[in-house]
Protein backbone atom coordinates (compact mmCIF):
# COMPACT_ATOMS: atom_id res chain seq x y z
CA UNK A 1 0.00 0.00 0.00
CA UNK A 2 0.78 3.55 -0.67
CA UNK A 3 3.23 4.91 2.70
CA UNK A 4 4.39 8.13 3.92
CA UNK A 5 7.92 6.93 2.56
CA UNK A 6 6.09 7.56 -0.77
CA UNK A 7 4.46 11.00 -0.49
CA UNK A 8 7.87 11.83 1.93
CA UNK A 9 9.77 10.81 -2.15
CA UNK A 10 7.24 12.92 -3.56
CA UNK A 11 7.46 15.81 -1.78
CA UNK A 12 11.06 15.50 -2.57
CA UNK A 13 10.21 15.79 -6.45
CA UNK A 14 7.48 18.59 -5.77
CA UNK A 15 9.65 20.87 -3.97
CA UNK A 16 11.32 22.53 -6.44
CA UNK A 17 9.46 23.01 -8.70
CA UNK A 18 6.03 23.64 -7.04
CA UNK A 19 4.63 27.19 -5.87
CA UNK A 20 1.95 26.90 -3.55
CA UNK A 21 -1.78 26.86 -5.16
CA UNK A 22 -3.01 30.33 -4.27
CA UNK A 23 -5.66 32.85 -5.58
CA UNK A 24 -3.92 35.67 -7.14
CA UNK A 25 -5.66 38.54 -8.94
CA UNK A 26 -3.60 37.11 -12.22
CA UNK A 27 -5.09 33.63 -12.02
CA UNK A 28 -7.84 32.41 -13.99
CA UNK A 29 -10.04 30.80 -11.68
CA UNK A 30 -12.52 28.05 -12.63
CA UNK A 31 -15.65 27.72 -9.94
CA UNK A 32 -17.49 24.29 -9.70
CA UNK A 33 -21.03 24.44 -8.14
CA UNK A 34 -20.50 21.93 -5.00
CA UNK A 35 -24.04 22.28 -3.36
CA UNK A 36 -26.53 19.34 -2.74
CA UNK A 37 -27.56 20.05 -5.94
CA UNK A 38 -24.69 20.12 -7.95
CA UNK A 39 -23.18 17.31 -6.24
CA UNK A 40 -26.70 15.08 -7.39
CA UNK A 41 -25.85 15.96 -10.89
CA UNK A 42 -22.45 15.00 -10.93
CA UNK A 43 -20.11 18.03 -10.00
CA UNK A 44 -17.60 15.52 -8.29
CA UNK A 45 -16.18 14.09 -11.33
CA UNK A 46 -16.75 17.28 -13.38
CA UNK A 47 -14.76 19.02 -10.61
CA UNK A 48 -11.57 16.11 -10.85
CA UNK A 49 -11.32 16.02 -14.34
CA UNK A 50 -10.91 19.71 -14.37
CA UNK A 51 -7.85 19.02 -11.69
CA UNK A 52 -6.83 16.62 -13.75
CA UNK A 53 -6.58 17.96 -17.34
CA UNK A 54 -5.20 21.47 -16.03
CA UNK A 55 -2.48 19.41 -14.54
CA UNK A 56 -2.12 17.17 -17.31
CA UNK A 57 -1.12 20.40 -19.10
CA UNK A 58 0.71 22.12 -16.70
CA UNK A 59 -1.56 25.20 -16.54
CA UNK A 60 -0.32 27.02 -13.65
CA UNK A 61 -1.86 30.67 -13.61
CA UNK A 62 -5.08 28.49 -13.46
CA UNK A 63 -6.86 27.79 -9.82
CA UNK A 64 -9.77 25.22 -9.48
CA UNK A 65 -11.92 25.86 -7.04
CA UNK A 66 -15.54 25.26 -5.31
CA UNK A 67 -18.63 26.84 -4.28
CA UNK A 68 -21.46 26.74 -2.97
CA UNK A 69 -25.50 26.70 -4.78
CA UNK A 70 -24.97 29.58 -7.57
CA UNK A 71 -28.65 29.57 -7.67
CA UNK A 72 -29.16 27.53 -10.93
CA UNK A 73 -30.19 23.74 -9.64
CA UNK A 74 -31.82 22.50 -12.79
CA UNK A 75 -28.64 23.64 -15.03
CA UNK A 76 -26.06 22.04 -12.51
CA UNK A 77 -23.38 20.50 -12.58
CA UNK A 78 -22.66 24.31 -13.16
CA UNK A 79 -19.47 26.07 -13.68
CA UNK A 80 -17.79 29.57 -13.92
CA UNK A 81 -14.93 30.79 -15.59
CA UNK A 82 -13.10 34.31 -14.23
CA UNK A 83 -10.48 35.61 -15.98
CA UNK A 84 -9.17 39.14 -15.70
CA UNK A 85 -10.60 41.93 -17.69
CA UNK A 86 -12.94 39.30 -19.00
CA UNK A 87 -16.32 38.84 -18.01
CA UNK A 88 -17.69 35.97 -16.71
CA UNK A 89 -18.54 32.50 -18.44
CA UNK A 90 -21.28 30.10 -16.87
CA UNK A 91 -20.92 26.63 -18.34
CA UNK A 92 -24.04 24.48 -17.54
CA UNK A 93 -25.53 21.15 -17.65
CA UNK A 94 -21.55 19.77 -17.57
CA UNK A 95 -19.76 16.69 -18.26
CA UNK A 96 -16.62 15.20 -17.48
CA UNK A 97 -16.55 14.67 -21.32
CA UNK A 98 -17.06 18.60 -22.17
CA UNK A 99 -13.69 19.34 -19.62
CA UNK A 100 -11.12 18.87 -22.36
CA UNK A 101 -12.61 21.03 -24.78
CA UNK A 102 -13.44 23.92 -22.35
CA UNK A 103 -9.42 23.44 -21.12
CA UNK A 104 -7.84 23.85 -24.39
CA UNK A 105 -10.15 26.19 -26.46
CA UNK A 106 -11.11 28.54 -23.41
CA UNK A 107 -8.55 28.39 -21.05
CA UNK A 108 -5.28 28.14 -23.53
CA UNK A 109 -6.43 29.83 -25.95
CA UNK A 110 -8.95 32.52 -25.01
CA UNK A 111 -12.40 31.56 -26.57
CA UNK A 112 -15.42 30.61 -24.53
CA UNK A 113 -17.21 27.13 -25.89
CA UNK A 114 -20.36 29.20 -26.37
CA UNK A 115 -22.45 26.11 -27.12
CA UNK A 116 -21.49 24.77 -23.73
CA UNK A 117 -22.58 28.42 -22.00
CA UNK A 118 -25.91 28.97 -20.21
CA UNK A 119 -26.33 31.63 -22.86
CA UNK A 120 -27.09 28.91 -25.46
CA UNK A 121 -29.10 26.91 -23.18
CA UNK A 122 -31.43 29.61 -22.65
CA UNK A 123 -31.33 30.37 -26.60
CA UNK B 1 -28.08 10.82 -4.67
CA UNK B 2 -26.70 7.78 -6.05
CA UNK B 3 -23.96 6.63 -3.87
CA UNK B 4 -23.60 7.50 -0.20
CA UNK B 5 -20.19 8.75 -1.13
CA UNK B 6 -22.04 11.89 -2.60
CA UNK B 7 -24.30 12.25 0.09
CA UNK B 8 -20.82 11.85 2.36
CA UNK B 9 -19.11 14.82 0.19
CA UNK B 10 -22.18 16.88 0.27
CA UNK B 11 -22.64 16.95 4.56
CA UNK B 12 -18.95 17.13 4.57
CA UNK B 13 -19.47 20.41 2.96
CA UNK B 14 -21.57 22.09 5.40
CA UNK B 15 -19.26 21.26 8.01
CA UNK B 16 -16.78 23.09 6.08
CA UNK B 17 -18.98 25.72 6.00
CA UNK B 18 -19.63 25.59 9.69
CA UNK B 19 -16.05 26.53 10.32
CA UNK B 20 -14.75 23.15 11.24
CA UNK B 21 -10.66 22.56 11.81
CA UNK B 22 -11.07 19.08 11.91
CA UNK B 23 -14.05 16.73 10.13
CA UNK B 24 -13.82 13.27 10.59
CA UNK B 25 -15.62 10.61 8.02
CA UNK B 26 -15.95 7.40 9.96
CA UNK B 27 -17.50 4.37 7.91
CA UNK B 28 -18.13 0.96 9.49
CA UNK B 29 -19.58 -2.29 7.63
CA UNK B 30 -21.03 -5.01 10.31
CA UNK B 31 -21.76 -7.59 7.91
CA UNK B 32 -22.64 -10.18 11.11
CA UNK B 33 -24.75 -7.37 12.34
CA UNK B 34 -25.70 -6.59 8.51
CA UNK B 35 -25.11 -3.20 9.41
CA UNK B 36 -23.57 -0.07 7.85
CA UNK B 37 -22.93 2.85 9.97
CA UNK B 38 -21.81 6.22 8.93
CA UNK B 39 -20.43 8.64 11.02
CA UNK B 40 -19.02 12.43 9.91
CA UNK B 41 -18.13 14.43 12.95
CA UNK B 42 -16.93 18.04 13.36
CA UNK B 43 -15.93 20.45 15.27
CA UNK B 44 -17.32 23.48 13.85
CA UNK B 45 -19.64 26.36 14.81
CA UNK B 46 -22.47 23.80 15.76
CA UNK B 47 -26.27 24.56 15.98
CA UNK B 48 -28.76 25.36 18.69
CA UNK B 49 -31.33 22.50 19.78
CA UNK B 50 -34.10 24.17 18.28
CA UNK B 51 -32.00 24.39 14.29
CA UNK B 52 -31.39 20.47 15.07
CA UNK B 53 -35.15 19.88 15.39
CA UNK B 54 -35.79 21.56 11.88
CA UNK B 55 -32.61 20.02 9.95
CA UNK B 56 -34.36 17.50 8.63
CA UNK B 57 -37.34 19.57 7.34
CA UNK B 58 -36.17 19.83 3.38
CA UNK B 59 -38.13 23.37 3.97
CA UNK B 60 -35.64 24.70 6.34
CA UNK B 61 -31.88 26.09 5.62
CA UNK B 62 -30.02 28.10 7.08
CA UNK B 63 -28.77 29.16 3.59
CA UNK B 64 -29.63 32.34 1.55
CA UNK B 65 -29.07 31.56 -1.60
CA UNK B 66 -32.26 28.88 -1.85
CA UNK B 67 -35.00 28.31 0.22
CA UNK B 68 -35.39 24.47 0.41
CA UNK B 69 -31.99 22.26 1.91
CA UNK B 70 -32.29 18.40 0.75
CA UNK B 71 -28.76 17.07 1.99
CA UNK B 72 -29.83 15.59 5.33
CA UNK B 73 -33.35 14.70 4.24
CA UNK B 74 -32.19 13.15 1.48
CA UNK B 75 -29.34 11.27 4.27
CA UNK B 76 -32.19 10.74 6.39
CA UNK B 77 -34.35 8.82 3.78
CA UNK B 78 -31.62 6.97 1.97
CA UNK B 79 -31.03 5.19 5.90
CA UNK B 80 -34.57 4.85 6.61
CA UNK B 81 -35.28 2.82 3.55
CA UNK B 82 -32.76 0.24 4.31
CA UNK B 83 -34.74 0.12 7.83
CA UNK B 84 -31.86 2.33 9.61
CA UNK B 85 -31.95 5.44 11.48
CA UNK B 86 -30.27 9.01 10.89
CA UNK B 87 -29.08 11.59 14.23
CA UNK B 88 -27.67 14.74 14.63
CA UNK B 89 -26.01 15.71 17.54
CA UNK B 90 -24.72 19.21 18.16
CA UNK B 91 -24.00 21.78 20.28
CA UNK B 92 -23.70 25.46 19.94
CA UNK B 93 -19.52 25.74 20.00
CA UNK B 94 -18.81 22.25 20.11
CA UNK B 95 -19.24 20.91 16.68
CA UNK B 96 -21.70 18.26 14.94
CA UNK B 97 -22.32 14.30 14.64
CA UNK B 98 -24.39 13.25 12.04
CA UNK B 99 -24.80 9.27 12.11
CA UNK B 100 -26.49 7.14 9.90
CA UNK B 101 -27.17 3.81 9.81
CA UNK B 102 -27.93 1.50 6.92
CA UNK B 103 -29.19 -1.84 6.54
CA UNK B 104 -26.49 -3.24 5.11
CA UNK B 105 -27.78 -6.16 2.19
CA UNK B 106 -31.18 -4.04 2.12
CA UNK B 107 -32.09 -3.99 -1.56
CA UNK B 108 -32.86 -0.58 -1.27
CA UNK B 109 -29.40 0.48 0.38
CA UNK B 110 -26.78 2.60 -2.16
CA UNK B 111 -23.50 1.54 -2.35
CA UNK B 112 -20.89 3.49 -0.62
CA UNK B 113 -19.60 5.01 -4.28
CA UNK B 114 -16.56 6.56 -4.64
CA UNK B 115 -15.18 7.17 -1.83
CA UNK B 116 -11.43 7.99 -2.22
CA UNK B 117 -12.35 10.37 -5.20
CA UNK B 118 -14.85 12.28 -2.11
CA UNK B 119 -12.10 12.46 0.35
CA UNK B 120 -9.59 13.37 -2.57
CA UNK B 121 -12.55 16.43 -3.26
CA UNK B 122 -12.66 17.63 0.29
CA UNK B 123 -9.29 17.81 0.76
CA UNK B 124 -8.69 19.71 -2.48
CA UNK B 125 -11.47 21.97 -1.44
CA UNK B 126 -10.30 22.99 1.57
CA UNK B 127 -6.70 22.25 1.72
CA UNK B 128 -6.27 24.20 5.12
CA UNK B 129 -8.81 22.31 7.14
CA UNK B 130 -7.89 18.42 8.26
CA UNK B 131 -9.97 15.30 7.30
CA UNK B 132 -9.51 11.84 8.86
CA UNK B 133 -11.00 8.99 7.08
CA UNK B 134 -11.71 6.17 9.58
CA UNK B 135 -12.67 2.98 7.18
CA UNK B 136 -13.80 -0.50 8.92
CA UNK B 137 -14.57 -3.70 7.55
CA UNK B 138 -15.22 -6.42 9.92
CA UNK B 139 -12.94 -6.05 12.64
CA UNK B 140 -9.89 -4.47 9.49
CA UNK B 141 -9.48 -0.77 9.70
CA UNK B 142 -7.54 1.49 7.09
CA UNK B 143 -7.38 5.19 8.64
CA UNK B 144 -6.16 8.35 6.49
CA UNK B 145 -5.61 11.77 8.20
CA UNK B 146 -4.36 14.79 6.49
CA UNK B 147 -2.57 15.85 9.89
CA UNK B 148 -0.27 12.89 8.77
CA UNK B 149 0.07 14.00 4.86
CA UNK B 150 1.07 17.94 6.35
CA UNK B 151 3.46 16.60 8.56
CA UNK B 152 5.29 15.24 5.71
CA UNK B 153 4.27 17.51 2.96
CA UNK B 154 5.22 20.76 5.17
CA UNK B 155 4.63 24.26 4.75
CA UNK B 156 5.70 24.07 1.42
CA UNK B 157 3.57 21.69 -0.87
CA UNK B 158 -0.62 22.21 -0.32
CA UNK B 159 -2.88 19.26 -0.16
CA UNK B 160 -4.24 20.34 -3.15
CA UNK B 161 -1.40 19.82 -5.41
CA UNK B 162 -3.02 17.22 -7.78
CA UNK B 163 -0.03 14.67 -7.34
CA UNK B 164 -1.01 14.72 -3.84
CA UNK B 165 -4.52 14.26 -4.14
CA UNK B 166 -3.52 11.61 -6.87
CA UNK B 167 -1.13 10.19 -3.73
CA UNK B 168 -4.45 10.44 -1.12
CA UNK B 169 -7.34 8.78 -3.78
CA UNK B 170 -4.63 6.08 -4.19
CA UNK B 171 -3.97 5.55 -0.71
CA UNK B 172 -7.40 5.26 -0.26
CA UNK B 173 -8.76 3.31 -2.64
CA UNK B 174 -5.87 0.79 -1.40
CA UNK B 175 -6.14 1.14 2.37
CA UNK B 176 -10.16 0.12 1.61
CA UNK B 177 -9.38 -2.78 -0.55
CA UNK B 178 -6.88 -4.20 1.77
CA UNK B 179 -9.94 -3.94 4.44
CA UNK B 180 -12.79 -5.41 2.39
CA UNK B 181 -12.79 -8.80 0.31
CA UNK B 182 -14.92 -7.55 -2.30
CA UNK B 183 -14.21 -3.79 -2.05
CA UNK B 184 -16.42 -3.58 -5.71
CA UNK B 185 -19.31 -4.73 -3.97
CA UNK B 186 -19.19 -1.96 -0.89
Amino acid sequence: MKSLEELAALRERMKNNVAMRQDNSTATRVVVGMATCGIAAGARPVLTAFVEEVNRRGLKDVVVTQAGCIGMCKLEPIVEVFQPGKEKVTYVKMTPEKVSRIVTEHLVNGNPVTEYTVGAYME
Amino acid sequence: MQELSLNILDIAENSVKAGASLITVAVCYRPTADRLTVTITDDGCGMDAETVRKVTDPFYTSRTTRRVGMGLPLWKMAAEMTGGTMTVESAPGVGTTVTAVFGMSHIDRLPLGDLPQTMATLIGGSPEKDFRLEFEYDGARFTADTREYRAVLGEEISLAEPEVLAFITGQVAEGMAECCPAPEKL
